[in-house]
């Protein structure tokens, strides 16, 4: 069956950030006047008015900044899923990126837990960048 | 006697089985009658409206994207000469007295009506999913954050680990404010709610429960703004806007700058504060949004009520209960009384009741400052208004 859930409106400005993961690749921003690293993506770094902005690999590990366990679903798609983990994990780089936590135990997140990156190939257009603890 | 702009008339609509509009209601009728009502007491008329402002969900995809012509449109209003359709989340209405206090102080305008009305319970129109996945929403809705509950839910729990928040202090919020429902005919919900019900509530997202999270309802507002000057010949007595604030930083909470601390609400109350010319010390009592009961905990230390960090005291033992030290809320707020989406205006419309003594059995003894604060968003946009019945 095809991928029920929602998918991203993908735009010039995340279009590199969706092809990347595609290859397995988790890219973020920085500013190259700055070194000030971030997501989302945009094409200027913010609050500066410049565009001086590259995009580089992360090293995919980090610390959860915040969660939630959804004991309720984002709507029927989610639905199996309950309970289920979204996370805000602030990257060694520094971005901080929203996504989910893969776990067995929710009842066992707890922020400062060290995450690191995995591909969640759900359908061949998209791949989503996903956490699990170390 | 002044342009010193004030509020001068109120209405919030009836609603009954738990936050229904009446039969026969609909969502422009409903803002008709709120304007009327409060035009009504004030002693005015639609015909010394020469300014409009609104926000709302209604009408979209639609002619609600122009809202302010429509109901010009719809109500009569002649060529208004101040038109604003800010919409920045539920603290929208807030932010509009702030431009009405400008635009009257400046003598753009002499009369606004600001209103606000939805359905949203009647047309069941609230869903946990369902938003598109656009700009920085690529990542939570793809993510599965039941919105806009999840995003609380993440303050929350960075709330919680920076400051030492439980469960039970937003507990006491939701105990406190369902104990001013209890004294409010209008509101939806005013069983008795105790600490363990909170605490025992169904889970919706971690840390909050069902009645950390505000209610849905239907329900409309209105607010009529005038000068000081106008009011000789007025019935109510004038409640005075001293001062203003607005402010904005994220759509998206993974963007919010510092999850654990509301700081678009510590400027734009700070900006508050100095045109009033009072500070957090000088307020006697709060409306603060209650979207969620985090939502509170993050906005008493924000506008200086409480040093950040210490909102677990300021609440603690039901400090903000009917007979307490502080009162905070006293329609039962969002979390007890009404929610129809963006609830920003009850804030004003309470103020100005407690302010007049027209609050009935939850009326406040020896008011002079109140604080309204609107959030909007999922902590995204704020804008504090500084009330009083005296502007000596």
């Amino acid at each position: 069956m095809s991928y029920q859930k929602p998918i991203p409106n993908i735009d010039p400005d995340s279009a590199p950030y969706w092809e990347a993961a595609k290859q397995g690749k988790l890219m973020i921003q920085r500013c190259k006047v700055t070194g000030q690293a971030f997501l989302y993506s945009r094409q200027l770094t913010p609050g500066v008015v410049d565009n001086e902005v590259e995009w580089i690999e992360s090293s995919g590990k980090g610390t959860i900044y915040s969660f939630t366990v959804a004991r309720r679903p984002a709507g029927e798609a989610f639905a199996t899923d309950v309970p289920y983990v979204i996370v805000s994990v602030e990257l060694a780089e520094g971005a901080r990126i929203m996504t989910n936590l893969v776990t067995d135990d929710p009842d066992s997140v707890a922020i400062g837990q060290p995450v690191e990156v995995v591909f969640d190939k759900v359908s061949d257009e998209l791949t989503i960048p996903k956490f699990r603890h170390v | 006697m002044s342009r010193q702009p004030v509020i001068v008339g109120v209405s919030d609509a009836p609603t009954h089985e738990r936050g229904r509009a009446l039969p026969g209601t609909h969502v422009l009728s409903m803002q008709r009658d709120c304007a009327n009502e409060a035009l009504r007491e004030a002693g005015l008329t639609m015909a010394d409206v020469d300014g409009l402002a609104v926000a709302g969900m209604w009408g979209m995809p639609g002619p609600g994207a122009m809202q302010p012509n429509l109901l010009a449109e719809y109500l009569g209003i002649r060529f208004p000469k101040y038109l604003d359709g800010t919409n920045v989340g539920g603290s929208a209405f807030v932010l509009h007295a702030g431009h009405a206090y400008e635009m009257i102080k400046a003598g753009v305008c002499d009369t606004v009506l600001i209103l606000y009305g939805s359905m949203q319970k009647s047309q069941a129109a609230r869903s946990l999913g369902g938003r598109p996945a656009l700009f920085s929403n690529q990542w939570d809705i793809v993510s599965g954050l039941p919105l806009p509950a999840g995003a609380y839910a993440m303050a929350a729990n960075r709330h919680m680990h920076e400051f030492g928040s439980t469960r039970e202090t937003l507990a006491e919020i939701a105990v406190s404010t369902r104990a001013w429902a209890e004294l409010n005919p209008a509101a939806a919900f005013r069983g008795r709610m105790t600490m363990e019900d909170a605490l025992n509530a169904a889970p919706i997202v971690d840390p909050l429960g069902r009645f950390d999270c505000c209610l849905v309802t239907d329900g409309g507002g209105a607010v009529v703004m005038t000068t000081e000057e106008r009011t000789k010949d007025l019935k109510t007595k004038p409640i005075y806007m001293l001062g203003h604030g607005e402010s904005a930083s994220h759509v998206n909470i993974n963007w919010m700058p510092n999850m654990a601390r509301l700081e678009v609400a510590e400027h734009a109350s700070k900006r508050a504060y100095a045109q009033a010319g009072r500070g957090p010390k000088d307020m006697d009592m709060a409306m603060i949004y209650d979207s969620f009961t985090i939502t509170v905990l993050l906005t008493l230390e924000a506008l200086g009520l409480c040093p950040l960090g210490d909102g677990k005291d300021f609440v603690k033992g039901q400090r903000t209960a009917p007979g307490g030290e502080f009162p905070l809320n006293t329609n039962g707020g969002g979390l007890s009384y009404c929610h129809p989406g963006m609830y920003g205006i009850f804030l004003l419309i309470e103020a100005t009741r407690q302010l007049r003594g027209d609050a009935g059995k939850r009326q406040v003894k020896d008011l002079t400052n109140a604080v309204c604060h609107g959030t909007g968003g999922v902590l995204s946009s704020g804008a504090t208004v500084i009330l009083s019945n005296t502007k000596d």
